[in-house]
Order: structure tokens, then C-alpha cells, then sequence
């Protein structure tokens, strides 16, 4: 970036610097011996020119929309469109949902985000006994095409974009989404959205798995391919980092085991016969915004750059819309406190900042009220809000990645790469994430980094204002937390009574039966099996039931 | 003489699979000096209990994310109960509202450590409440 004489006069003109930081210090020492970020990561006093010395403009940052992709996946980013305003939300019965979803639109969201109960995302319906005290809890209880009829009503699927947090079922809840379009007369070519359907996550850090990783695996790439073929628009998958995050890891560790699942995901699609260049243009990816500003912005350019070239040097792919990393973020819900809660409406902006300065494609703002509880219609609304402000009030949005050429942000982007590139050389050494996880590897990394963050805290070399700082003696809160009815569960009980009244039982059981037929035959596709039985109305605990059957259970690896 | 060292379960009651916090208070009693077992998640309150007596513990740490605690708390503590166990302590933590927790305490349950709670706060109230109870026992 400077030339030699240029780097000389640097050089030069920093030692008068050294000189005048000594004078400096001795009047006064800095706040702490040591900075570093959330992630344990070192912060320098100061960035220069020579922490850039090998920097290549073309090879490691480019333009906005050409490889490497570091500046953004696309030229105009948000000049052209800013991201989508997707607020996660659900809870208690469909109707409840959907009443949230329509006040969420009407606020200015710009598309859908489905959180679903315990129950619906391990395969279970609202009558089992696993599902007992758990009902509409954590999200919306779906155990039917009818509850998803009711969730999406008077939501038009052509012109609404939805993301399901889904996995180990989400082949049964994109069959509902599709039998809901059918049923409003749009076509599957229209359909946009997204499901998480990422299992690994789930063995990694997040614990809604039901099957094993090798049947797993099937039903992902089974969806890869029925997607590519009949719902072109619809991302298959939402390759997740956040939730390795909140279980504790550090910011390089997101990336890394996020790339990692990534990378055995598309190697399994391969495996399966399938083009990486097809179907890696319809992997999306998740991410977390943490505290660490700086760093949260570096880490999310490199992980354009690496799975740019991931994608092109491991796996060959040429067509340029399978080398982008697309995302979603979420603020991170593990900084959120459940003292002076207000403050975290300031937390969420600064966090939701980051990812917008990182170039996310899409957003989710925590409310401030999480920490306790679901979130309220008006937590919810000053966290949309947050997003507006930023989009339209900041200006930050008016031109493509504003923080390039800082010299703090690209050294961190430069360091966080080759941090991640450590732990996935560590894991192909192994023999793959699914190794990886197997060995509990993964798992001890999230957990020693967790207790290493516990004790920063505690020793306060983390500051958590309003826990371990500036705390109050006593604290009223003067808003209401959203209490979702204990009664949910005996309605979904009362309405399955209803549905298994109603229905074909017949059809039911012959479509379940022609399910169990095709889990047992890897070479079939068995999404037109669930969406038959899922039209059919059978429920997802029938269709998980007999699934089970055949796949098994998974046994969780206890890493302590 | 040396003191038999405290046992505990830490427990995941249903089917929240956020472990963190779990597993954070786990090494934080284990550091502490105590014998910890951590059950690891998908447990039905039957199996925390048959646990709890079986491996002899003197308190059963409830972790809860997912806003069943009334249904989790209730039933272990009723369950103990039952097994004539009720000696054994029952605490726990997770994102339980400030204004659900004299009722779980009513119900049975020690202390319920909210968010921001540090370990050590956990790990002194159980040292204490075993102790008394231990002394009690004696008595």
C-alpha cells in the first residue's frame, strides 16, 4: 500500500511516537495492561500501515460483488436494497403467531422469521408426553397443516419471504409451507425463504436434533436437490454460527466451525451426486453480532473471503453465485441482561451496527425484554425500529462498505481468517467436522472458551454494565413481560382430537407407510413422500414418528 | 477428618438443549471441590430423580431456558417427595422471570440463580446449604 521510502518516513515518524507514548504513560497508564476483545483476541494500541504490508487490494479485498467478495456479495449492496428486516418471532398457538407476524409487517418488516416450540423443532406433537409443560413456550406449536395454515393467514407466500427456524424436521415444515402456497394458488417456482436445516449446529451447541448424523444428512441433501429442481428460490439451508457463539465460543471459532459444517455439507451433497454449483447458490449462512465492534465487523468480511475461496480452490466451483456467502444475523441474545434491561436497547444497536458494517443480508434485533422472556409488541417494535433508524437515518447505508481500508479492521479481518483457517486445517486433520464432533473436539473448544469468558466476567476484566458494573441496589421494572398461556398445550390437544376426526385416516396412514418405503431406499428423494402425507394432514409427530422408526435416535455426546 | 465432598446434579429437564449455563455452573462446582454429574439434556424428571438417588447427591441443580420451570420444578420436587428424598436440595437457574420465583420457592426449590448471577454465588450458597444440612443430620 506504501511504497519503500514511504514505509521509511513511517518507521521514522513512529519512533517520535514511541517517545512521546513513554512520556505518556509515565503521566499516566492505560485503563487496562492488557486489551483484548470478547473473544480473548489481543487489541493493538494502535493500527498502522505496517500491519497492512502485505496487503493486496485485488487479491484480498477487491470491489463489492467480485471475488474474493470481502467488500460484499453484491456491487450495489445497500444502495440498491437494504437488508431484510426478519424479527424472529412466535409463540403459543398459530393465531397468536400470526397476529405477531401481520403487526410486524405492518411495521415496516421486510419478511418473516418462524420461531417454533420444543416440541414442533424435535418432531414431537402437542399430545406426546415429551411435550408436556412445553406447548407454545418457545415459539409457535405447529403440529399440523392446519396450525401452519392459520400461522400464514391472510400472508400472501408470493409476495412475503419467510425464514423457518427448523432442523431435524424441516423437511415436514417446508412440505407445510408448500402445501400452503399450493392451497393459495402460488406456484413452488415463487415460493422465497429459508430453512436452517443445519443438524451439525444441533449435535455442536444447539440440541434439537432427533435422527442420527447419517440419515441427517440424507434428508439436507435430499432438500438440496428437490429445492434446486422444484423451489429454485428458496434457500435449503442456513449454515449456522450464532449458535455456536451464544454457547460460548469465541468470534474466530464462529467462522471456523460454522466453514466447517459448511464444508462437510456441501462434500456430502457432492457425495450425493449433486453440483456445487447448483446447489451451493442456495446455501445461506447465520451469524452472530457480539460486543467487540471492531472485531465483529472483521469477522464477517473474512468470512466472505474464505468461503469464496473454500468454494473455488477445495470444490472447483466456478459459477459465481455459489461463491458468495449470503447471511442472516442476529444480535447477540447472550450479552442481553436481565439487569437495568433498557440498556440492552443500546447493546442491540451497536451489535446490529456491526453486522450492517459487515454487509449482512438480513437481521434479527434482540428486544430488550429477552433476557426474561419472549419478547413484548413493544420490545419488539423499538428493536425493529433500531434497524429502521440505522437504515435510514445513519447513512452508513449510502456507500459499500464504509470501514475497508481502516487499518484496524482489515488487520482483524486478516487475523480472524487465519485463526479460522487453524481450526479448519485441525478439523480436516481429524478427518471432518463430523469427526470433529464425534470426538467431542468441537464441543470442548465452545465450552473452555464459555468458562474462560464466566471467569472474565467474574474477575471483571469484563465489563457488564448493570451486572459487574454500575449496578443498581434495587431495580423496578415498570413494563410487563409477555406470558405465554399454560393452556396452550390442552388446545393443541383438543384441536389434534379435532384434526384426526376430520381427516383421511386412510390416506394417512398409506402416506406414512410410503414414507417409511422411502427412508429405507437411500436412492429416493423423500420430500414428495412428506409433502404428500403432510397434505394429507398427517401430523409431524406421524411423519417424525415413523422416521424415527426407521432412522433411529441420536445419543448425545456429553462433553463436560 | 475430612468432610465427604458435596455432590451434585446438574440437570437439563426436557427439551431445552441451551447447555451453556449448565455446563458452566458444572465445572464451576466441580473447580469448587464438589462431585458433579451432569446429566446432559432430554431428561424427564423421573430420570433426575432416579439419578439424584442413585449417585447419592446432596442437591440437584435445574437448568431451564425454554419457560417450562413451573412444570420441571414442580414435578422433580414432587417426585422427591415421593421418594422420600426430600432431603436432597433442589436449586437452579435459566431465563426464569423475577416474578416466577417465590412460587418455585414456595413449591420446594432452595434459591433460583437468575441471569448475572456469578458461580461463586452458587457455589457459596450450596457449600452453606449443605453444610447445615449435614449438621442438621448429625444433630
Amino acid at each position: 500500500m506504501f511504497d519503500k521510502k514511504q514505509m521509511e518516513e513511517i518507521e521514522t515518524l513512529k519512533q517520535s511516537y514511541e517517545k512521546a507514548l513513554e512520556k505518556s504513560m509515565t503521566r499516566g497508564p492505560e485503563r487496562k495492561g492488557e486489551f483484548k476483545t470478547v473473544s480473548g483476541t489481543p487489541i493493538k494500541r494502535v493500527y498502522g500501515p505496517e500491519d497492512l504490508v502485505d496487503m493486496n487490494y485485488n487479491g484480498m479485498l477487491g470491489y463489492p460483488g467480485l471475488y474474493p467478495y470481502t467488500r460484499g456479495v453484491q456491487p450495489t449492496m445497500y444502495r440498491g436494497r437494504l437488508w431484510t428486516m426478519r424479527m424472529y418471532a412466535g409463540f403459543s398457538t398459530a393465531e397468536e403467531s400470526n397476529k405477531r407476524y401481520r403487526y410486524l409487517l405492518s411495521q415496516g418488516g421486510s419478511g418473516l422469521s418462524v420461531a417454533f416450540d420444543l416440541p414442533t423443532q424435535i418432531g414431537y406433537d402437542s399430545d406426546h408426553p415429551m411435550a408436556q409443560g412445553e406447548c407454545g413456550k418457545v415459539g409457535v406449536a405447529i403440529d399440523s397443516l392446519a396450525d401452519m395454515e392459520i400461522l400464514f393467514d391472510q400472508i400472501p407466500l408470493d409476495k412475503v419471504s419467510t425464514s423457518m427456524t427448523i432442523n431435524a424436521p424441516a423437511s415436514v415444515l417446508l412440505a407445510m409451507y408448500i402445501c400452503v402456497g399450493e392451497k393459495q394458488g402460488v406456484a413452488l417456482n415463487k415460493l422465497s425463504g429459508t430453512i436452517q436445516n443445519d443438524i451439525l449446529k444441533e449435535y455442536i451447541a444447539r440440541g434439537t436434533y432427533i435422527f442420527p448424523p447419517k440419515p441427517s444428512m440424507r434428508l439436507i441433501t435430499d432438500i438440496f436437490e428437490f429445492c434446486s429442481k422444484n423451489v429454485p428460490k428458496w434457500n435449503t439451508i442456513s449454515i449456522s454460527g450464532y449458535h455456536i457463539r451464544e454457547a460460548g465460543s469465541t468470534a474466530s471459532q464462529e467462522i471456523a466451525f460454522t466453514l466447517a459444517d459448511a464444508i462437510a455439507y456441501v462434500e456430502a451433497a457432492i457425495k450425493a451426486g449433486l453440483d456445487p454449483n447448483i446447489f451451493g447458490k442456495r446455501l445461506s449462512f447465520f451469524f452472530n453480532s457480539h460486543n467487540s465492534f471492531i472485531e465483529e465487523v472483521a469477522k464477517f468480511r473474512a468470512a466472505r473471503r474464505m468461503w469464496a475461496k473454500i468454494m473455488k480452490e477445495r470444490f472447483n466451483v466456478t459459477d459465481p453465485k455459489a461463491l458468495t456467502l449470503r447471511f442472516h444475523t442476529q444480535t447477540a441474545g447472550c450479552t442481553l441482561t436481565a439487569q437495568q434491561p433498557e440498556n440492552n436497547i443500546v447493546r442491540v444497536t451497536l451489535q446490529a451496527l456491526a453486522s450492517v458494517l459487515g454487509g449482512t443480508q438480513s437481521l434479527h434485533t434482540n428486544s430488550m425484554d429477552e433476557a426474561l422472556a419472549l419478547p413484548t409488541e413493544k420490545s419488539v417494535r423499538i428493536a425493529l425500529k433500531t434497524q429502521q433508524v440505522i437504515g435510514y437515518e445513519s447513512g452508513v447505508t449510502d456507500t459499500v462498505d464504509p470501514l475497508a481500508g481502516s487499518f484496524a479492521i482489515e488487520s482483524l479481518t486478516n487475523e480472524i481468517q487465519a485463526l479460522a483457517e487453524d481450526y479448519i486445517s485441525k478439523i480436516d486433520d481429524m478427518g471432518g467436522m463430523l469427526t470433529a464432533i464425534e470426538k467431542g473436539y468441537v464441543q470442548k473448544q465452545i465450552q473452555d472458551a464459555a468458562y474462560d469468558y464466566q471467569k472474565a466476567v467474574e474477575s471483571g476484566e469484563i465489563t457488564v454494565v448493570g451486572v459487574n458494573k454500575f449496578q443498581m441496589e434495587e431495580e423496578e421494572r415498570d413494563f410487563q413481560l409477555l406470558k405465554v398461556d399454560e393452556k396452550v398445550g390442552l388446545n393443541q390437544i383438543e384441536k389434534l382430537k379435532d384434526l384426526r376426526s376430520r381427516r383421511d385416516n386412510l390416506a394417512v396412514r398409506e402416506s406414512i407407510e410410503e414414507i417409511r418405503k422411502a427412508a429405507k431406499d437411500n436412492s429416493v428423494n423423500m420430500m414428495p413422500q412428506i409433502i404428500n402425507a403432510v397434505r394429507c394432514y398427517a401430523t409431524e409427530g406421524e411423519i417424525c414418528g415413523v422416521l424415527r422408526e426407521e432412522f433411529g435416535e441420536y445419543t448425545e455426546n456429553i462433553v463436560l | 477428618m475430612t468432610e465427604d465432598k458435596i455432590r451434585v446434579i446438574v440437570a437439563k429437564p426436557g427439551l431445552d438443549g441451551h447447555d451453556r449455563g449448565a455446563k458452566v455452573i458444572a465445572r464451576a462446582l466441580r473447580d469448587a471441590g464438589m462431585e458433579v454429574i451432569y446429566t446432559g439434556l432430554r431428561q424427564t424428571p423421573e430420570q433426575i430423580v432416579d439419578t439424584a438417588i442413585q449417585e447419592d447427591a446432596d442437591a440437584i441443580g435445574v437448568s431451564i431456558l425454554s419457560g417450562a420451570h413451573h412444570f420441571y420444578f414442580s414435578r422433580i420436587i414432587d417426585l422427591l417427595k415421593d421418594r422420600k428424598a426430600e432431603d436432597i436440595i433442589v436449586f437452579g437457574g435459566g431465563v426464569i422471570p423475577d416474578e416466577d420465583v417465590p412460587a418455585l420457592l414456595e413449591k420446594g426449590a432452595g434459591a433460583i440463580f437468575g441471569p448475572g448471577t456469578p458461580t461463586s454465588t452458587c457455589v457459596e450458597w450450596l457449600q452453606t446449604q449443605v453444610k447445615e444440612k449435614r449438621s442438621m443430620e448429625l444433630a
